[in-house]
């Protein structure tokens, strides 16, 4: 279980890390909003589903991606711009998404996938299907109409999905508190009709096990939604390669906690080390075979512009 | 005799059927399951499928968008129905970031087979809210197709077409074109997309009516003859895509085109359906054109402001006169109340 978590965990973050060290080169073409800090939720939530279960994502999915099996050659292919990426070039960094692995996609307007998450769970409920769907957003969708009405209407049809609150604190670089009254995410939920669940310290692991136990629910047919509130942080900028302490918007001291308990390191030190090279190793060269990938991958042709507009 | 219906049972039938069909089909909207049944549109239909494909919505227009966009991923042909178009703009993000985008934003892997029904009204003081005919906006982006029949033909054979269709579909309906009755054929039939219909022949001018302004234009046609000036009428029905071929080999021959839209002239429609025209006749044939539409105003209920603010027959008959003679002539044919009984038969 720990090489698992561990596996799945540094994978990410080293993905994420190469993004950023690339990055300068202007090989990437796309924004980049990296999950540097956040992928315990990603990893948590999905090592609980099957395949066959569906994830919606936000502009923030690296982490979800890849932590759901999406096509790590692809996504990076996707991110140089290149017609071998996941969407050939045409969705970006923001628009992640790989259908034999149920990654069904991913939105820059905050909050708008909420809304298809709960459709798609409608019509796996309609045909009596025992998979899931796994909505996954930040706190400032929240704040967004759409939370609202998607939340209600899961509810009211009681829906075989787990809404997923990714808490990093900011939209951008406003806090909670300057936008929400009250830190109740939770509380607003259950007003709706669901149970509402906070997992405050994350780890990977204790997602798991609640993610796992609800969806299980789910499946034997027992009435949904369920919520659950991620406390998490973001260290990188909101976009881009970087640190953004100096904008003074937050400070090295609030990030200190969620870096001492960074669930990478404290997973990697239970394990020894030769199991932890290995996982290293193997993981270090499937990095470098998708940037290669990506960059050995052509771009788009001309005639890709006006394609997939409409059915062809 | 061939069978008629009403727009109402056409668009009701076109649903039955399609919904019986294909169990993936399904149908929701604010009030779709109620007595009323949006007109009688949704008559029967929860009774005959039952209410998990069929049901009325919370008021949540814009995540019930997103509803129908993430069934309709996951391989359902949703069917959201508005009772009025002006709601429409609690949508607009799940429409244009998402509906119209998903297709090409994942690289083709993806479709969004959903139709959305939305409904444009007139008189009655439907004022300020009740009253906007804002296809142009859909029209100006990728991804959509916009439908707007007015006869009772077109409108189940649209609908059928837009149902099977396997990308998003706006389709336009007008209260007063619901009491429309003409031939319908029973069994189950499609009207293409990108197809516009000559529905009367003349060789003075073209006019190009949409949505409800289709059936004022034939009422102007009507009085123009008695001017003897004949007017080659056409309903566009498909505004996205756009049937250009149709349209400008008939202005290739009148060398004159007034279209008269069912909205604001401004960026609207026949803006776009002119512009389109021009381009492809420039060089070609000089052309004299004219654009009417909604006054440049917000819809007012009063009746005495709302008869200035809507295009009609007789006004249409009389810039169209102007064009096919030049000058102004301040021509206005007599009110002729038999026109107002002017049905859509339709060439079938």
């Amino acid at each position: 279980m720990v090489e698992r978590f561990y596996r799945a965990l540094y994978r990410i973050r080293r993905v994420e890390e190469e993004i950023a060290a690339v990055y300068p080169t202007d090989r990437i073409k796309s924004p980049v909003h990296l999950s540097i800090g956040q992928e315990a939720v990603s990893v948590g939530v999905c090592e609980a589903l099957r395949q066959d279960d569906v994830v919606f994502g936000s502009y923030r999915s690296h982490a979800l991606y890849l932590a759901k099996g999406g096509d790590l050659k692809k996504m990076i292919a996707e991110l140089y711009g290149k017609v071998d990426g996941c969407a050939k070039g045409k969705g970006g960094s923001m628009h992640l998404v790989d259908v034999q692995a149920h990654v069904m996609g991913a939105s820059a307007v905050v909050g708008t996938t909420i809304a298809q998450a709960v459709g798609f769970a409608y019509a796996l409920k309609l045909r009596r299907k025992d998979s899931v769907v796994i909505s996954f957003f930040g706190d400032g969708a929240v704040d967004e109409g759409v939370f609202h009405e998607s939340l209600n209407f899961a509810a009211l049809k009681s829906l075989p999905i787990v809404f997923i609150c990714e808490n990093n604190f900011y939209a951008i670089h406003t806090h909670q508190l300057l936008r929400q009254k009250q830190a109740n995410i939770c509380e607003r939920a259950r007003t709706y009709g669901m149970p509402a669940e906070q997992v405050p310290d994350n780890d990977a692991l204790r997602i798991y096990e609640k993610v796992s136990e609800a969806v299980t629910r789910l499946r034997s047919g027992e009435p949904g939604p369920r919520f659950f509130e991620c406390l998490t942080y973001r260290l990188k900028e909101h976009v881009g390669p970087n640190d953004d302490f100096h904008l003074g918007y937050r400070t090295r001291e609030e990030a200190k906690p969620w870096i001492e308990n960074d669930p990478i390191k404290r997973l990697g030190d239970q394990l020894g080390p030769a199991q932890r090279h290995k996982i290293e190793t193997e993981v270090d060269a499937e990095i470098r075979e998708a940037f290669a990938f990506a960059e050995r991958s052509p771009f788009p042709e001309a005639a890709e512009l006006y394609m997939d507009v409409f059915e062809a | 005799m061939k069978r008629e219906l009403s727009y109402v049972e056409a668009v009701r039938e076109a649903t039955d059927q399609e919904m019986e069909r294909d169990p993936s089909v399904i149908v929701f909207g604010l009030d779709v399951d109620d007595p009323k049944a949006i007109q009688g549109t949704t008559r029967g239909l929860v009774e005959k499928y039952g209410p998990e494909r069929v049901f009325g919505t919370p008021l949540s227009e814009d995540a019930m968008t997103g509803v129908a966009v993430g069934a309709a991923l996951a391989g359902l042909r949703p069917i959201h129905v508005h009772i009025r178009m002006d709601f429409l703009m609690l949508a607009m993000n799940q429409l244009i970031n998402i509906a119209a985008k998903s297709r090409y934003m994942y690289g083709g892997q993806v479709q969004v087979p959903i139709v959305v029904r939305s409904m444009i009204g007139k008189s009655w003081g439907q004022g300020a809210q009740h009253s906007q005919g804002l296809y142009s906006f859909f029209m100006h982006v990728p991804g959509l197709k916009v439908v707007a029949p007015t006869t009772p033909y077109d409108a189940k054979g649209c609908l059928v077409q837009a149902i099977r269709d396997n990308d998003p579909v706006m389709y336009v309906e007008h209260r007063i074109l619901h009491f429309q009755k003409g031939p319908v054929p029973p069994s189950s039939y499609t009207v293409a997309p990108g197809k516009a219909r000559i529905t009367a022949p003349g060789s003075d001018v073209t006019l190009i009516g949409i949505s409800y302004m289709q059936l004022e234009c034939l009422r102007a046609r009507c009085y123009l003859e008695s001017a003897d000036i004949h007017a080659e009428v056409i309903d566009p029905i498909w505004l996205s895509p756009l049937d250009i071929d149709t349209m400008s080999n008939s202005v290739r021959k009148t060398g004159r085109l007034c279209v008269v839209d069912n909205g604001w002239a401004t960026c609207g429609a026949s803006a776009e359906i002119i512009t389109q025209i021009l381009e492809r006749l420039q060089g070609i044939r000089p052309v004299l054109v004219r654009r009417m539409g909604f006054a440049p105003v917000t819809c007012p209920p009063t009746p005495t402001l709302e008869d200035l603010y809507y295009p009609n027959a007789r006004t249409i008959a009389s810039a169209v006169y102007d064009l096919v003679t030049g000058g102004e002539n301040r021509w206005m044919p007599q009110e002729n109340v038999e026109l107002q009984e002017i049905q859509f038969k339709g060439p079938f």
